[in-house]
């Protein structure tokens, strides 16, 4: 079975954002980057479907610039055999420009199952997957929390509003990672020694033209300082009254 | 730090997911097997799947095919968590597995080094004895020469993983007239004190290695710190070591053993700066987070000074253990280097602990936070592999061999 699965290199989150001189994007200075957690588990899956289903063959591909190969790395390390970069000095915060370029490589590879995360923690789009889906014409499952692929098809959980739904969809088929499918294994120390021996191909990138562009980028305003109306029962009647005539909440 | 000069990506890699074992599955049992003083076996599992037990051994053995650089990063990482779990790691593979690697014979490397390797059982290193300790040459553990095989008798002090381990390195007198070039080394194997909990978790013990008669470990050692990390005695009473099981050259092993020790400080000092470090970040954390007299006591320049001073022993202290493990990563000589990285790093992991508890007041001396561990994981780094005054000897050796040449 031949398995696809497309990650992003994402800022790692513990740090305070700030806005870059352009006003429309995050100042990369001194951030730190990783794997898009949702993407990690879409290797994860990959990497089990592939144990399962062997013999097989997953391909990692990013659109993202030379540095995002740190992250196909990771993605070799943990077991991955083969990663393609698609190079883009810039990634596009327009979804649809990404997906075009992703679908077209995509398109050459006969996968079986092309898997993405959900969404990318940065941009919080949940789009890619989707739209990579309609542009190649193939059956699309977003947000999934159980895959099971057997017999040429699949069988995945989506969790709902209050349950579970369960679907069927023939392969090839596109599959995008909710949180709770699996946990990412570590690549052990042999891991990470083989993927620097396995084959990472660098092309440019077929960026579609972006219909939306980020026009400006805000930082949420600084909460004020809280107040303390007084203590006990007798703030009470001063607290109620300003919850209604100044929070407007009750 | 520019850490372009001294690691790869690669490294990073390693470091990376080191960093990610630390947090996600040794931090949370952590003070447990401090409190308890029990060994960590199904984290010893864990870290022999990943590789960490035989980093710098080739992948043909059973290794991971990793330089040094990756195998100090991995101690380095490992002691800003824990520093036992970092000494595991450093006693198996300096001390239990390197001499095998360096001076065994084709047929010792393949019975011994693909289970040490792998993490299967746990090695170490018999060369302190009660009454030999900086004074490694007092050896009075005596090997006999007698029909074929050389019977051992002694006893040898403090040697990790005394207990839990199966396969032993130990200096043994084989020519009492001939001095520290009379002492020779052997390989010696038993069965580990935890085969019950071996069993269940699949590694610490082989049925391959043969347990020989009268070889055991004596009493388990009640530490200050490291106290997941298992030291005991080891006691040789009449033991039949075949011949075969004699470890390079007959009257080489005290000389083999120290160059074993050099590496070993390599290892330690890596271990005290990761502990220095662990403790500064603790510090830097806690001293945003805690406000007293109406703000973060960081702004107080009682706090701020210590943390710039920790900080600044800490980079010069990873300069000295990079600069020392690349010179023995390139093969050329690095006794003095290794003393140099283990004295200041294992005296800064003593200051910076310290200072670390100071930061954290009252709440520092408590359970509650590692730091109190941190201190009690930092003393033992002065003392092993070498006590502070020890390796000022060396060093001032060093030193005395330039100025003759």
């Amino acid at each position: 079975m031949k398995i696809a699965v497309c990650i992003k290199r994402v800022p790692v989150m513990e740090v305070k954002f700030a806005i870059a001189k352009d006003g429309a994007s995050v100042d990369e200075t001194g951030l730190k980057y990783d794997v898009n957690d949702f993407d990690l588990w879409a290797v994860e899956a990959a990497l089990q479907l592939n144990e399962k289903n062997a013999p097989g063959e997953v391909t990692v591909i990013s659109l993202g610039p030379d540095a995002a190969s740190e992250q196909i790395r990771k993605a070799l390390s943990m077991g991955a055999d083969k990663g393609v970069l698609l190079k883009a000095d810039k990634v596009p915060g327009d979804a649809f420009a990404v997906a075009e370029a992703l679908a077209a490589e995509l398109k050459a590879g006969a996968y079986d199952v092309i898997l993405f995360g959900k969404k990318s923690i940065d941009f919080d789009n949940s789009a890619t997957g989707a739209m990579v889906g309609e542009l190649l014409g193939l059956p699309v499952v977003t947000g999934v929390s159980k895959l099971e692929i057997a017999g040429g098809k699949g069988t995945a959980h989506r969790a709902v509003e209050g349950g579970v739904e369960v679907l069927e969809f023939p392969l090839p088929a596109i599959v995008t990672v909710d949180e709770g499918l699996n946990k990412e294994r570590l690549p052990s120390l042999k891991g990470i020694m083989a993927a620097k021996k396995k084959p990472l191909e660098t092309k440019p990138a077929q960026l579609g033209g972006a219909g939306v562009t980020v026009s400006k980028m805000e930082l949420p305003p600084e909460r004020a300082a809280g107040r303390i109306v007084g203590e006990g029962a007798a703030a009470v009647p001063e607290l109620v009254r300003l919850l209604q005539s100044e929070a407007k909440v009750l | 730090m520019d850490e372009s000069q001294y690691f790869s990506e690669q490294h990073h890699a390693v470091r990376e997911m080191v960093r990610a074992f630390a947090q996600d599955e040794v931090l949370p049992v952590a003070a447990k097997h401090d409190e308890e003083a029990t060994f960590p076996w199904e984290n010893i599992k864990r870290m022999g799947e990943l590789g960490l037990l035989g980093v710098p051994w080739p992948e043909e053995v059973g290794g991971a095919g990793l330089d040094l650089t990756s195998y100090i990063l991995a101690i380095h990482e490992m002691a800003k968590v824990d520093a036992s779990h970092a000494i595991t790691i450093s006693a198996h593979t300096t001390l239990g597995t390197s001499p095998i690697f360096y001076f065994g014979t084709a047929a010792q490397k393949a019975a011994y080094l693909p289970l040490l390797a792998s993490g299967k059982v746990l090695g170490g290193f018999g060369l302190t004895e009660p009454d030999a300790g900086s004074d490694a040459g007092g050896t009075r553990t005596t090997a006999v020469r007698k029909n074929g095989h050389y019977v051992l008798n002694g006893a040898k002090r403090f040697i990790t993983h005394g207990s839990v381990g199966e396969v032993f390195v130990a200096t043994a007198v084989t020519d009492p007239s001939k001095g520290t070039k009379g002492i020779s080394s052997f390989i010696l194997t038993k069965e580990t004190c935890d085969l019950a909990k071996a069993r269940e978790v699949g590694v610490g013990h082989d049925d391959s290695i043969t347990p020989l008669a009268g070889f055991r470990a004596g009493k388990k050692e009640d530490k200050l710190g490291w106290r997941a990390s298992d030291t005991s005695e080891l006691i040789m009473e009449d033991v039949e070591v075949p011949a075969e099981n004699l470890l390079g050259e007959e009257g080489m092993g005290f000389i083999n053993f120290m160059r074993t020790l050099d590496a070993g400080r390599i290892g330690i000092a890596a271990l005290s700066l990761g502990l220095a470090e662990g403790a500064f970040q603790a510090a830097l954390k806690y001293s945003t987070e805690r406000k007293q007299f109406g703000q973060a006591i960081v702004n107080f320049q009682g706090i701020s000074f210590p943390l710039a001073d920790m900080a600044t022993e800490i980079e010069a202290g990873k300069h000295l253990l990079y600069a020392a493990t690349r010179l023995a990563q390139e093969g050329r000589p690095f006794g003095k280097e290794a003393a140099m990285a283990k004295l200041f790093c294992s005296e800064l992991s003593m200051r910076a602990t310290i200072k670390s508890i100071q930061i954290h007041g009252g709440y520092g001396y408590t359970k509650d936070y590692p730091v109190e561990r941190m201190m009690r994981d930092a003393k033992i780094c002065e003392i092993g592999e070498g006590t502070s005054e020890v390796q000022r000897l060396v060093i001032a050796r060093h030193l005395l061999r330039e100025l003759a040449d």
